[in-house]
């Protein structure tokens, strides 16, 4: 391998490195409610969720949205053990790769020490973006082998999704995090989502709009 | 031009930003114990220490590196005498050697963070690096040794 090859065209070994999902979801915040505009200037009425304006609506938006939390991008970093997951298979991460108390591995085993602030050009290189990691020990926020309203009732729980407190918060993470838009970027040989993150966005602002209905 | 500071010495090299670190530190710096294996962050053997923390240096761009210490296995101790390496001629670790700059800096990681490593500690910080000899064995005896010797001192 000679140096000005930089990190291209490496055939060394094909061993099966393909993008961890740290997909920082780890975050959405519900206190169980959501704040209705005034119409008439009057003061502003709470309306629990479960008397959101649309369930159906909410719950129909969630459903297409849970393909992309569903989706190996994301859900690779989103494991119900502490060992992330590789690959469109979920095949457990190479390495022995474990989460470690704060979602950033452990000892000389932690994320930064192979993911870059950017992802590496060739196949089978490690995916990057700045603050890689997975969901903290105490709040693992599980996508891998839930029903979407399991994973809907979890976002919503205070205790799991990392204390943000409104829908607007939750929406807000969505589009700040770059750890969640680099599913539709992941580098070479990975795939996207099965929608589009404007497709996702416009379904998780649906979501919101209509009251935050989970399906059951 | 790029500057650069390797075991607390200065150098500049003239290398693109994007050069894995790697062929800098064996190139230009000439530091030839940091090895190459896989060149995809598989295999652990060009571990090196980036302001204290384990990096893969051949996925490392240099570019990551500028700023901050950049330390090898040259630069563990002067003379050979930290606890590790002491314990790792000890107990006569290394069949190849090839991996073993490598599995040493990790092990530093590991006692740094851990005084007192188990099993289960010793196998969550070095599964990471490969040693096609399977010296595992001999690698987990070492840690403890030198854990009960001074660890990362």
């Amino acid at each position: 391998m000679k140096r000005n090859s930089t990190f291209s065209n490496r055939n060394a070994l094909k061993l099966a490195l393909i993008a961890i999902a740290c997909f920082a979801l780890a975050g959405f915040a519900w206190k169980g409610g959501v704040t209705i505009e005034p119409v008439d200037g009057s003061v502003v009425n709470e309306q629990t969720i479960e008397t959101a304006p649309n369930p159906a609506a909410a719950m129909a938006a969630f459903n297409e949205a849970a393909k992309v939390f569903f989706s190996a991008r994301c859900a690779n970093c989103h494991p119900a053990s502490d060992v992330p997951t590789q690959g469109d298979n979920f095949t457990p991460h190479a390495q022995g790769v474990t989460r470690g108390k704060e979602g950033k591995g452990v000892y000389g085993m932690k994320c930064n020490t192979c993911h870059q602030d950017q992802n590496l050009e060739g196949d089978h290189m490690p995916p990057g973006v700045p603050n890689w990691h997975m969901p903290p020990a105490d709040q693992k926020m599980v996508f891998q082998g839930l029903t979407a309203g399991q994973l809907c009732r979890q976002l919503k729980n205070p205790k799991m999704n990392g204390g943000r407190k409104t829908p607007k918060e939750a929406i807000h993470h969505l589009e700040e995090d770059p750890l969640v838009t680099w599913a539709w970027t992941p580098g070479d040989g990975r795939s996207v989502p099965p929608i589009s993150y404007e497709e996702f966005m416009k379904q998780m602002n649906a979501w919101v709009a209509n009251g935050a209905a989970c399906p059951e | 031009m790029t500057r650069l500071s390797v075991n607390r010495k200065a150098y500049e090299v003239e290398a693109d930003p994007n050069t894995p670190l790697l062929w800098v530190i064996r190139d230009d710096c000439g530091l030839t114990g940091t090895k190459f294996g896989c060149g995809v962050a598989q295999c652990g053997s060009c571990t090196v220490h980036l302001d204290g923390e384990a990096r893969r240096s051949c996925v490392t761009p240099l570019k990551a590196a500028v700023g901050k210490e950049v330390t090898t296995i040259e630069g563990l101790s002067p003379d050979s005498t930290h606890a590790l390496q002491k314990a790792w001629i000890e107990v006569d670790v290394p069949q190849c050697g090839y991996c073993q700059s490598g599995q040493i800096m990790s092990a530093v990681i590991l006692l740094k963070e851990n005084k007192k490593p188990t099993d289960a500690d010793i196998d969550a910080a070095m599964s990471g690096i490969v040693c096609r000899c399977g010296t595992y064995n001999r690698i987990r005896d070492a840690i403890k040794k030198a854990a009960m010797n001074g660890g990362a001192k």
